[in-house]
């Protein structure tokens, strides 16, 4: 592709990289990625990949901005108190980078919707609160063949992985096989959360996909990344593929997306 | 003999808000045993009531994951490190 002069010098610390270059800014610039969740984690990740122009960024929040979000979702701010959290991180990403296509999802992704949703990405990344979810997510990710970069976070500490169980390695349920039981895990909204710790695990999401994008580094797949903000301790322990997955083991029995209690991914009713 | 056991973010309230402590045991159902009889309570936090590792936590003997080990007959060495790691949501909220 050609690039304008505008964006040869939007992107010049970018392209002077010998691991990026002309031709990694390119795919870049063609690269779609979808981001669940415009929140905590989403907030800078949005706008890092957008800063970064991936081409093509998919939105995904059925919630609306709401006052006490802005201690950590930088995406939105005092101005959009009461509009849809999608539509506010579109706002944003447009005034930073006009080359990005922001497409917004407003509505609740289900196991009905949700592979048809992420099928035309490249790379889905995690930045949901609660374990139907991310379970959810994680099925249709493995379906649909796409990497799935997995970020949360509670209290002080934050969690870290890629997942690509259609490949060679695990997946979210290697890791852990099953959702916990309702009541034994408490939220964010029970538990609180370090705002800033939200941009840690977010940029580090950010930073994984664009990785995944350009297919350079060591990624995080067989890994997973713990980080205790109050120590400063990054550790990384080793996730193994389970030969026994439901999802994705030898004798996998999951053969469809399963809603798990909250029967959907209700975006809407899950925080506030 | 002396194994450092992490305790994750979400257990601290029942170590006094102790992110590491110093347990005995050999194996790793061990040391849950000598953790139990020093914390009451981090058991069942962490293992069914058969004792199997609950399927949303996982323990890790330095970077390993026990499930790919011996699970809780995993052998440990003095100066391991156990690491207790619940699967956490928080993300968007």
């Amino acid at each position: 592709m050609d690039f304008t002069e505008e964006q040869i010098e939007r992107y010049s610390r970018h392209i002077i990289l010998p691991e990026v270059g002309g031709k990694g800014q390119a795919r870049l610039l063609q690269s779609k990625v979808f981001v669940l969740g415009a929140g905590g984690l989403g907030s800078p990740a949005l706008m890092y990949l957008a800063a970064a122009g991936v081409g093509t960024i998919g939105v995904a929040d059925g919630d609306h901005v709401d006052l006490s979000n802005l201690q950590r979702q930088i995406i939105h701010n005092n101005n959009r108190i009461g509009v849809h959290k999608a539509v506010s991180a579109r706002k944003t990403i447009e005034e930073l980078n006009p080359d990005v296509n922001v497409v917004t999802y407003e509505e609740r992704l289900t196991a009905d919707n949700i592979r048809e949703v992420i099928r035309d990405y490249d790379v889905v990344l995690d930045g949901s609160d609660n374990f139907p979810t991310r379970f959810l997510m994680n099925d249709a990710a493995f379906f649909e063949k796409k990497p799935l970069v997995s970020g949360s976070m509670f209290r002080f500490e934050g969690q870290l992985s890629v997942f690509k169980g259609h490949e060679d390695y695990p997946c979210y349920r290697c890791l852990y096989p099953e959702p916990p039981p309702k009541g034994l895990v408490p939220s964010c909204q029970e538990a609180g959360v370090l705002g800033a710790l939200a941009g840690v695990i977010g940029v580090l999401q950010a930073v994984e996909t664009i990785k995944e994008i350009l297919g350079i580094g060591e990624g995080l797949a067989g890994n997973l990344l713990i980080f205790d903000s109050l120590k400063m301790s990054f550790r990384k322990v080793k996730v193994r593929k389970d030969p026994e997955c439901a999802l994705c083991g030898e004798k996998a029995t999951i053969k469809e997306l399963v809603a798990y209690e909250d029967a959907v991914c209700d975006l809407r009713t899950a925080t506030k | 003999m002396a194994v450092k056991v992490r305790i994750p973010t979400p257990l601290r309230k029942l170590t006094g808000g102790a992110d590491e402590v110093s347990v005995e045991g050999s194996t790793v159902a061990e040391v849950i045993e000598d953790l139990e009889k020093n914390y009451p309570g981090i058991r069942e936090r962490i293992c069914e009531e058969d004792g199997r590792l609950r399927r949303f936590v996982n323990l890790y003997v330095n970077d390993e994951d026990i499930r790919f080990k011996d699970n809780m007959n995993t052998a440990l060495k003095d100066g391991d490190e156990l690491s207790i790691v619940p699967a956490i949501a928080g993300g968007r909220s």
